[in-house]
């Protein structure tokens, strides 16, 4: 196995590598093209405002690279809002991977929708983890259900929580900081 | 469903936890990793680590423990005290906390609010505030409670939050430690202030007080350190108590 985390300076990045080290798998961080392109698995982090996100993908290609990745992708966070088509923040345009668009809460509630809620997933990801198992989440824009969502998730409106189409992944929650629920995630990431 | 949080909070100076613990079962009781752990394992949300080491080895010795601390645990951990520069927050990010709490250096400078969120996002940045309730209205204080300002609570708060506070850890200085329950009024009128989560802190003593405080406070969290330290109140007892009354938890 080898697992390439993207690296675009995007934060958060040691808690993922740190979560697969429990897991006993060993990452390595690039934004080279080719060892991108001859991992196994890759992981798409981010965390932040989408609009610098995207400057910093773009300065470097990653932006045309990782829509045409064939190994298993998972974008967490951020990285799953950047794989959409489009975003609010900043109104930035996306990797157009998954056909939605990501929205800011508009509510009166608290914003960022932060801490544990309960998701309904299915498929490959969610594999022998309970229904309505609880991950955590911190975000303030979210991307709406479409027919790629593979986890739901309601805070005062129903959000795509994961989504997947082909070999592409996204979870908005973190799995890396999601407890035993969000190892066996990322386990099961990494059977694919 | 979004639940409400337990937050146990870890005092830590030059690398250790200070105030004694009572966890009998621990090999080391002042290892931070192995509490962190242990809390983990028994159902806390979420951690803070409020370092109150004040050494010129400070800096290393507490991005030393985050490190151990984010490979050792897999739920979120907010590290704070005595952070005042943009580049102590890029440290303890860039070694796995996921949120840092600023406090007196934001009320002496409320601009590094700004600057921090600007560079790191607003969901990592915690401001805490101390207050004190004198003639009749909150009033801020610094250095763990000590210092009054010319600040009220809530005019701070909304500014801080404006700033780019992603979440507010508000203890009130009159309930912490008398064991006698949170600031829930205060609280309250936070809540309806603010539209970040806001984090209880100061005054638990009981199992009620979290109730109470979720109930009649609308906290989003409720933050304690030695009723779990000493196990007087234990996560997952208190977890299936908060159930049993009807409050959304993990």
């Amino acid at each position: 196995m080898n697992v390439v985390i993207v690296d675009y300076g995007a934060g958060n990045i040691q808690s993922i590598r740190f979560a697969l080290e429990r897991l006993g798998a060993t990452a390595v961080l690039s934004n080279v093209a080719e060892e991108i392109q001859n991992a196994t698995h890759v992981i798409f982090p981010g965390v932040g405002e989408a609009s610098y996100a995207m400057e910093k993908l773009c300065a470097t290609g990653l932006d045309c690279l990782i829509p045409t990745l064939t190994q298993p992708v998972l974008g967490i966070c951020l990285g799953m809002q950047l794989m959409c088509t489009h975003t609010e923040e900043g109104d930035t345009k996306g990797l157009s991977i998954f056909d939605t668009q990501v929205v800011r809460f508009n509510t009166t509630l608290n914003v960022p929708h932060m801490g544990w809620n309960t998701v309904e997933g299915t498929g490959v990801l969610f594999e022998g983890i309970p229904q309505n198992s609880h991950f955590y989440l911190v975000h303030s824009f979210y991307a709406l259900p479409n027919e790629n969502t593979v986890g739901n998730c309601v805070y005062y409106i129903p959000f795509a929580a994961a989504l997947a189409k082909d070999n592409f992944y996204g979870t908005q929650f973190h799995p890396e900081k999601s407890g035993a629920v969000g190892a066996k995630l990322l386990q099961n990431f990494l059977a694919l | 469903m979004l639940t409400k949080r337990i937050i146990p909070c870890l005092d830590i100076k030059d690398g250790r936890t200070v105030k004694g613990v009572n966890f009998v079962s621990l090999r080391d009781a002042g290892d931070p990793v192995e509490l962190a752990q242990r809390y983990a394992e028994e159902g806390a949300d979420e951690l803070v680590f409020l370092d109150i080491s004040a050494s010129e080895e400070k800096r290393k010795t507490l991005a030393k423990l985050v490190r151990d601390v984010a490979r050792a645990i897999d739920i979120p951990f907010t590290v704070g005290g005595g952070i005042s520069a943009v580049d102590d927050v890029g440290m303890l990010l860039a070694n796995g906390a996921d949120k840092v709490s600023i406090n007196s250096s934001a009320v002496r400078r409320p601009e590094l609010i700004s600057e921090l969120a600007k560079r790191f996002g607003t969901q990592c940045i915690v401001v805490a505030i101390d207050a004190k309730y004198l003639n009749n209205e909150w009033i801020v204080h610094l250095v763990g409670g000590k210092v009054p300002t010319q600040r009220r609570l809530f005019e701070w708060a909304t500014e801080a939050v404006h700033r780019g506070a992603g979440e507010l850890l508000f203890t009130s200085m009159d309930h912490d430690g008398t064991k006698q329950g949170f600031a829930n009024e205060a609280l309250n009128k936070l809540s309806q202030t603010v539209s970040v989560p806001i984090i209880a802190s100061g005054g638990a003593g009981e199992m009620s007080h979290f109730l109470d405080t979720f109930v009649l406070g609308n906290a989003a969290a409720a933050l304690a350190a030695s009723v779990f330290h000493f196990k007087e109140i234990e996560i997952p007892e208190l977890k299936t108590y908060l159930r049993q009354h009807k409050i959304s938890v993990r």
